[in-house]
């Protein structure tokens, strides 16, 4: 698997907000079918790190590649390489004047430029895809957390992105709803989807993770695979952050 | 360019007219200080009194503040100073402005204020009554001064707009700043009283404009 | 005659009131045209300068928010008269309808900048990242997302200060405008009776309480509450 060319390089990325300095020269390259899954301690920069992939947040120096088109260069159209890079957010961020359907096609429509109908019949099967096609005409505040942020992933998936970008996708939710939440995860992993995670759900990375990344202080300190970070971490700061996860 | 400076920004006709001018502005401070406190004095017993449970009391308070909030302050002003003398009763120019502005303010002032009010969840003058405050003394402590602080913002929007519609004292002759700068142009022939008083108005009404600005925009979140 | 009936004969004179009905109604028609007028471009105006502040270019912001700060702080009156008396020694003589249309769209173009503004900016910054991450472009994301928001946020704020302002067409009798004021107040003068007046009050609530009895309906539909 690490002989094929990563689908995601990330190299040297440095991020400052003002005087803070949040990414200290972060590299991680991502597999085509990897799921990788990013922890640390809040504060760390895994999120601003997320959200440099898709330039959501502009690195200060380093350079990103993502199915081989270069991120950072000025020249890249980035709307249209972001379609090919799906988001899901903490906070859902569906738009609450959109129906569920509404939500999912606005793209389709406007940035892939399909008809309305073809848009529909797409948006549909992306929601039929996250257990929702009954829900096309609600609006997000009809819709529970765990309902909403599966639109949330219609909503990205149906652009059939090459990657996948969770950011804490279950951290707003109650506990009841989060399975819901990691089984359309799970499925979309089956279906062989590249997914970098950023989460505090240690179930599903021990179940579902290829790559265990641990990030401190704006730093990748240790990965490997999911039992190896789990069950031996090498790192002083990995395992003292694993011990506390686990006491929770 | 030599043609606009002259009629505009006439340096002989301002230092001429700044006396007369600056006579306006006082007279427009001090109908503010008349106007404002009154206004907020109606406005504060228009919304206490709209708590009312009693229909009777809270509908013909309602339709007192639509009418006022329907009615133009110088169609109001007009009426009170140029159709009062027919009916035998002669206010001056200044007291047309301060009866106008009472009814016309107050019912804005007492709009916010009831919003406000109401703003205020129940439990606080629940919490209140069960310390064996009184309903007075609930309001008066406990609902009013948080009323107050939330509609802030408000109250100082609408002060703004009533220091603003003080000019129109000047169509009854009351010397306010803009009468003042009127009278010095239709002296001078020149527009330069005029946006003298206009920059007046501007220079004291501008910090408070940037301030509505901010608190009205505090919600301001980052965006790309 | 009792003192009612001079109060009546003053005030309600069906005489007084026929022979100038005609005189009112046309004035009601100049105000509404006036209104719309005002109401069209200022509310325009206020978007396009709204929008173009959205694109975040530093100088053209500065420029905007100082026209804004201008129009929201001159009192309408100070304006129209400006306009009217003071633009003619620049060789430029605007109507009475011009000065008093010109001088209350640029207020309300302020004051609806300032509120479609705070309405774009209390959109939430999720709303832009997540149409961002599908894709959207800036104009399309601020079009399909953004605004759509925003306008529902401001409807009520916007419709109290559009009827605010726009009852300031009666400012227009200032510079001699033939609308409601300026009629009952000439046909007043020509008469020696103040029932013409009465009617252009009557002809204001006509025109403006069912406005406002709206306004507070939509208040309660449209809240900032969300």
């Amino acid at each position: 698997m690490r002989l094929m060319p990563p689908i995601v390089s990330a190299k040297a990325i440095h991020k400052h907000f003002g005087p803070l300095h949040v990414l200290k020269g972060v590299d991680l390259d991502v597999a085509e079918r990897e799921l990788v899954f990013v922890i640390g301690p809040s504060g760390s920069g895994k999120s601003t790190l997320l959200r440099c992939l898709n330039r959501l947040e502009a690195p200060s120096s380093g350079s990103i590649v993502v199915d081989g088109i270069d991120m950072l260069s000025s020249k890249t159209d980035i709307n249209h390489a972001r379609q090919r890079i799906g988001m899901v957010f903490q906070s859902f961020n569906l738009y609450p004047h959109m129906t569920a359907l509404g939500n999912v096609t606005l793209a389709l429509r406007k940035v892939v430029g399909k008809s309305r109908a073809e848009a529909e019949v797409l948006g549909r099967a992306a929601l039929e895809r996250v257990g929702l096609a009954d829900r096309a005409g609600h609006r997000p505040a009809e819709l529970s957390g765990g309902q909403q942020q599966r639109v949330a992933i219609a909503r990205a998936i149906a652009l059939e992105p090459r990657v996948m970008l969770f950011d804490e996708p279950t951290s707003a939710l109650d506990p009841e709803l989060v399975g819901s939440v990691l089984a359309v995860m799970r499925g979309l992993r089956e279906s062989g989807m590249t997914m970098i995670v950023v989460s505090h759900e240690m179930g599903f990375a021990r179940a579902a993770a290829d790559r265990v990344v641990f990030m401190d202080d704006g730093l990748i300190v240790e990965q490997g695979p999911p039992a190896q970070i789990f069950e031996s971490p090498t790192h002083g700061r990995t395992r003292a952050f694993i011990g506390q996860i686990q006491r929770h | 360019m030599e043609e606009i400076v002259q009629s505009f920004f006439n340096r002989e006709i301002a230092e001429a007219a700044l006396p007369i001018v600056l006579a306006g502005l006082l007279n427009t401070i001090l109908l503010s200080l008349l106007v404002v406190p009154l206004g907020l004095l109606g406005g504060l017993l228009l919304a206490v009194f709209a708590q009312s449970r009693n229909p009777l009391v809270r509908w013909p308070l309602m339709a007192w503040v639509d009418f006022f909030r329907a009615f133009p302050p110088l169609v109001l002003l007009v009426l009170l100073f140029a159709g009062l003398p027919f009916a035998g009763v002669e206010l001056g120019g200044f007291a047309c402005v301060a009866i106008a502005f009472f009814l016309n303010t107050g019912a804005y002032y007492g709009e916010i204020l009831r919003a406000g009010i109401e703003s205020i969840p129940r439990g606080q003058v629940e919490a209140a009554r069960s310390t064996g405050l009184s309903g007075l003394q609930s309001m008066t402590y406990i609902v009013l001064p948080q009323a107050v602080r939330n509609v802030l913002p408000d109250l100082l929007s609408n002060t703004l707009e009533v220091v603003k519609l003080t000019s129109l004292g000047s169509v009854v002759a009351v010397p306010e700043l803009l009468y003042q700068a009127r009278q010095a142009q239709s002296v001078t022939f020149n527009a330069t009283p005029i946006v003298m008083a206009a920059v007046i108005y501007f220079l004291i009404l501008w910090p408070v404009v940037r301030l509505l600005s901010r608190l009205e925009n505090r919600a301001l979140a980052g965006r790309t | 005659m009792t003192s009612w009936d001079r109060f009546t004969d003053a005030f309600f004179n069906a005489r007084v009131m026929e022979k100038y009905l005609p005189d009112i109604l046309a004035g009601m028609v100049l105000t509404i045209e006036l209104a719309a007028a005002v109401i069209a471009s200022g509310l325009l105006a206020g978007l396009v300068l709204a929008l173009l502040r959205a694109l975040g270019i530093r100088p053209l912001n500065w420029l905007i928010v100082f026209v804004v700060d201008l129009f929201r702080s001159l009192p309408p009156l100070v304006v129209i008269v400006l306009i009217y008396f003071g633009l003619p020694s620049a060789g430029f003589s605007p109507s009475a309808f011009v000065s008093t249309w010109m001088s209350l769209a640029l207020v309300l173009m302020a004051f609806a900048e300032e509120i479609f503004w705070a309405g774009i900016v209390s959109t939430p910054k999720g709303q832009w990242e997540a149409a961002r991450s599908t894709g959207l472009g800036f104009g399309q994301t601020l079009l399909h997302v953004i605004l759509p928001q925003a306008l529902r946020l401001t409807i009520a704020p916007l419709t109290n200060r559009t009827i605010a302002i726009t009852k300031g067409t009666a400012l227009g009798t200032v510079v001699a405008l033939h609308e409601i004021l300026g009629m009952a107040s000439s046909a007043m003068s020509n008469s020696y009776n103040p029932s013409p007046l009465m009617m252009g009050a009557a002809a204001y609530l006509v025109l403006f309480l069912p406005v406002v009895v709206a306004a507070r309906w939509v208040e309660t539909r449209f809240s900032w509450k969300r």
